[in-house]
């Protein structure tokens, strides 16, 4: 048994450990947000280190996965499907540790009264992601339950939509410059991008669902 | 001279190796589940096991057909049915049937020599033509849909899905390769049998090897050289070129095909069966190429998946063409064996003599 899946339990594994950085990434991501808007720039400074190293974590072992993938020609029919959602998952905890970077680099004045609404913003986001990455667990293990994680990450991608636009609405109703409006607004969309990031490989993994159950 | 009339049964056997056998592992290495080198290993050493120690209720079958009681005639009918397969599969590329090959060879040597065709035994082996596929189909179909239905709900792991699957298309299709040998070993070396160029037995320490076990282990080798030096490309053209095929579907096509050949080979299933009350298959010798295309345009009517029709009608017009070339080339072939070589192509023997070792016991 050791003998014929060994090798397999190994690559489910760095899967599984993909997934759980991913995940994590999306937690710090959060909390780095809300240290910014408290402000604890010591804090701020920690989440923004945990969240690079977790991101390359992903990146190295997302590599490893797909080479092991293609070397060793495993899941031929759904080899593709499982490299672009791989790539894709990727790509959230990508755009969370840039969009905690550009805080940290353009260090934006957020007004106190709009924090509750980045904060609300990221949180919307960090939801979706944890959904998605349920979701990606179960294409691996149990197919079932995939659209119920599917839906929520649809929930959480309308909720960040409605929450950045009454941000946004509220930031161009503030008396602070065209300049400052702009700029917050910049942050606004790059925190609501998460949950887009989300909503982008669920709406892939719907479809590789169904290629799964034909 | 007995060695040279010999190699024409080893082409036989190469030419179903190239074919049939490759028509056993084609879905599993088409669908890049199995490397062929791992399927030509396994299915070379599972015919040769199959072909030796396979006792086949399908070979007297063979035998009450025709009964080749000369060497240059049992040459001639098994060349003729290797060039046919040999033929349609360089011309075509598709699987075509060693079994209609020898059936259409063993008609032609039977008009040649004017002997009779039991039509009741030409007619239970051409109605398993019909029946093995519609079998196929039909087990494969259900075999799918039991598979389709428990996956979900077994919530086993993509990786370790494969890995079953993988695992399984190697132990199946080495049960295939073995029923292959079984079932088709007659249609390789049955001809000789009663005319082998091998000493009666031959003791090696504590054990006796006959004539025929000589006979048929160089049969089977024969067609372990088939899958090793060209099945590669009917095997690629089956995986691919019918229907496209997932990895699970590969595996049910190939249990599928080891089943119905081993039935249709088995006198311990027709016994079971009998036993049961239920209608017997007749033991003839099925082809694997029919098995393995019944299973997959079973599966695809599941799935509701266009077959390739031109590709299907090719791979049926082959099943025609195959015994009626085979017995053209058997024609042929005895008339210039017997009027340019001046060689006997018939001895005395009475036809129907058994021709097979399992036979002879009855």
């Amino acid at each position: 048994m050791t003998l014929l899946f060994g090798r397999t339990r190994a690559l489910e594994a760095q899967i599984d450990q993909l997934l759980d950085a991913i995940s994590e990434g999306c937690l710090v991501f959060e909390q780095g947000i809300a240290d910014y808007l408290r402000p604890d720039p010591e804090q701020f400074e920690k989440r923004l280190a945990a969240i690079g190293e977790y991101e390359h974590k992903a990146d190295e072992l997302r590599r490893e996965i797909e080479t092991r993938l293609y070397r060793e020609s495993l899941i031929p029919d759904h080899r593709g499907d499982v490299l672009g959602l791989l790539e894709n998952i990727d790509n959230v905890i990508d755009e969370a540790k840039k969009t905690l970077w550009q805080f940290a680099v353009e260090r934006p004045e957020i007004p106190a009264e709009l924090g509750p609404g980045y904060l609300d913003l990221a949180r919307a986001g960090t939801q979706a992601a944890q959904h998605l990455v349920s979701a990606v667990r179960a294409f691996f293990r149990d197919i079932t339950i995939v659209p119920d994680h599917i839906h929520k990450v649809y929930f959480y991608e309308r909720e960040a939509d409605k929450l950045a636009d009454r941000l946004k609405r509220r930031i161009f109703s503030m008396d602070v410059g065209l300049a400052r409006q702009i700029h917050l607004r910049y942050f606004c969309l790059h925190v609501e991008n998460i949950s887009d990031r989300a909503e982008d490989v669920a709406d892939r993994l719907s479809i590789y669902t169904i290629k799964r159950t034909i | 001279m007995k060695w040279l009339f010999l190699s024409s049964g080893l082409f036989l056997g190469w030419s179903l190796g190239a074919n049939d056998a490759a028509n056993v592992f084609g879905t599993a290495v088409g669908t890049k589940m199995v490397r062929f080198q791992t399927a030509a290993l396994v299915a070379g050493v599972f015919v040769v096991l199959g072909s030796v120690a396979g006792v086949s209720g399908a070979a007297g079958t063979l035998g009450k057909l025709g009964a080749v009681d000369a060497l240059p005639g049992a040459f001639v009918v098994a060349l003729a049915a290797g060039l046919a397969v040999v033929g349609l599969l360089k011309a075509t590329g598709l699987p075509v049937s060693t079994t209609q090959a020898i059936v259409g060879a063993l008609v032609g040597y039977n008009l040649f020599t004017g002997r009779p065709t039991d039509p009741a035994v030409l007619t239970r082996i051409v109605s398993s033509w019909l029946l093995c596929p519609a079998l196929s189909a039909g087990l494969a179909a259900g075999l799918f849909l039991l598979a389709r239905r428990w996956m979900p709900r077994a919530k086993i792991h993509l990786l370790e899905v494969d890995a079953w699957t993988r695992a399984g298309l190697l132990v199946v299709g080495g049960f295939g390769a073995y029923s292959l040998g079984q079932n088709n070993i007659a249609n390789v070396m049955g001809v000789f049998l009663r005319v082998s160029p091998f000493p009666e037995s031959v003791s090696l320490g504590p054990f006796r090897v006959t004539s025929a076990e000589m006979l048929f282990l160089s049969g089977g080798l024969a067609i372990a050289s088939g899958v090793a030096t060209y099945s590669q490309r009917v095997m690629k053209k089956l995986g691919s070129g019918l229907a496209a095929l997932s990895p699970l579907a590969a595996l049910v096509v190939v249990l599928t095909a080891a089943t119905v050949l081993f039935a249709f080979g088995s006198p311990g299933v027709e016994r079971a069966l009998k036993g049961l009350g239920l209608p017997t298959l007749p033991l003839v010798p099925v082809s694997s190429s029919q098995a393995v295309v019944g299973a997959i345009v079973g599966i695809s009517l599941v799935r509701k998946s266009p077959v390739k029709g031109k590709t299907l009608l090719r791979i049926a017009a082959g099943w025609v063409t195959a015994p009626a070339a085979a017995a053209l080339l058997a024609l042929l072939g005895l008339f210039v064996l017997q009027n340019v070589f001046l060689l006997p192509v018939s001895g005395a023997g009475t036809p129907g003599t058994p021709l097979h070792r399992s036979e002879a016991r009855r």
